[in-house]
């Protein structure tokens, strides 16, 4: 076997290199294709917001159709739609529920008081904004987003994806605390 | 099977107890009237037990804040299924050190609505089975239902302030405009700083 024909593949040294510069975008294509055409979201419905999650998921907006079907645990899902009022209790539990996702992990806050406490942004008990604590791709807004919202905002997440680069994989960690000031919150005791 | 008004419901009442109940105080939806805190929990007993009152059902028990009076009112609803009337109380104590008897003994339903009070009025029930804050987190600071409550600034290290984004977008353009009022400052990159309230970072 000639030197040449071990090129390419996973034992040669040279083989990392030599798949990114031959044919990064053909791959690149194939991976942001697969991973945003079954984007298995994780049912997160903390208010009213989870009853328009639930009916986009439903037969009528029907999410399934973009390959995203919901996932009851979170070490099966790529997608947290965070939906609903988070108080300081839930997002404790929120931020736990990121971490045990795998990357590569996204998130979309539905709702404005998902986006920035929204109704009730003057109580003492209510998160101002769920990127607070987790960081979020994108925001929909609405008191709820209908449907129609919500499958626009899940789109915008499959066009992040498709522009998505390998070599920016890995998104910086910024809930490891050392970068991102106000990502750092405690574990649960 | 007689539903008994509030008037003869407080008859019997201080009939019995005397001076521990209050005189009734018409109110604009349900009359009410105070009961002494030392007998609260004997009176109770006799509410559900005395077969004409046989209040079986404790509906609500809630607080209310009065800091100018320096008073707490814990406030009693009695329903009775079997006479279909009702009853209001209500117990006055001190806001600083405020401790009532614990109803749990009478009524098993006080359990989560006394440990409610205790955790947003910061009421403590004394022989409560299981005083815990029932609805905010456990390491939380303050009865967030006093009238003199403020907000700590936020829980843990999530922050409870939100800038404005217009605030962002404003110094931004206040900066552009200073940067084209004086073009060769711009260049050096010497613009002057941008007037207007500072634009905090995030988080």
């Amino acid at each position: 076997m000639a030197e040449s024909d071990l090129k390419g593949y996973s034992h040669d040294p040279g083989a990392s290199t030599a798949l990114v510069t031959t044919s990064t975008s053909v791959l690149e294509n194939l991976i942001n294709w697969s991973r945003r055409s079954s984007m298995f979201y994780l049912l997160f419905g903390l208010a009213c917001c989870g009853i328009e999650l639930m009916q986009t998921g439903g037969p009528r907006a029907d999410l399934d159709r973009f390959g995203s079907v919901p996932r009851a645990t979170p070490r099966q899902s790529d997608l947290m739609i965070v939906a609903g009022t988070l108080t300081y209790k839930m997002a404790i539990r929120c931020k736990l529920l990121y971490q045990q996702m795998a990357e590569p992990k996204y998130v979309i806050s539905m709702g404005s008081c998902a986006n920035c406490g929204g109704l009730f942004q003057l109580s003492y008990s209510v998160v101002k904004g769920v990127d607070k604590i987790i960081p979020v791709d994108v925001y929909v807004p609405g008191c709820p987003p209908r449907p129609e919202a919500l499958t626009e905002g899940f789109l915008r997440v499959q066009e992040l994806i498709k522009r998505e680069k390998q070599k920016n994989k890995f998104r910086p960690k910024r809930d490891s605390g050392e970068t991102g000031a106000g990502y750092d919150v405690p574990e649960v005791v | 099977m007689t539903a008994l008004s509030f008037e003869q419901v407080h008859q019997k009442l201080s009939a019995r107890f005397g001076e521990a109940i209050g005189p009734v105080q018409p109110a604009k939806k349900d009359a009410f009237c105070t009961f002494a805190p030392p007998r609260l929990v004997e009176i109770c007993r006799f509410l559900k037990t005395e077969p004409d009152l046989w209040f079986d059902f404790l509906e609500d028990l809630t607080a209310t804040d009065h800091p100018k009076q320096n008073l707490i009112k814990v406030v009693y609803h009695f329903y009775s299924y079997r006479h279909r009337h009702i009853f209001v109380a209500k117990v006055e104590v001190n806001r600083q050190d405020a401790e009532v008897d614990s109803v749990e003994p009478v009524w098993k339903a006080a359990n989560w609505m006394e440990r409610e009070v205790f955790d947003l009025f910061g009421v403590r029930f004394k022989g409560h089975s299981d005083l815990r804050r029932v609805l905010l987190p456990d390491d939380w600071i303050g009865s967030p239902l006093r009238k003199d409550y403020s907000e700590s600034g936020g829980y843990r290290d999530i922050s409870n302030v939100r800038d404005n984004p217009l605030d962002l977008y404003l110094s931004m353009d206040r900066q552009l405009k200073a940067e084209q009022a004086t073009p060769e400052l711009a260049a050096e990159g010497k613009a002057p700083a941008a007037e207007g309230p500072p634009v905090k970072s995030g988080a």
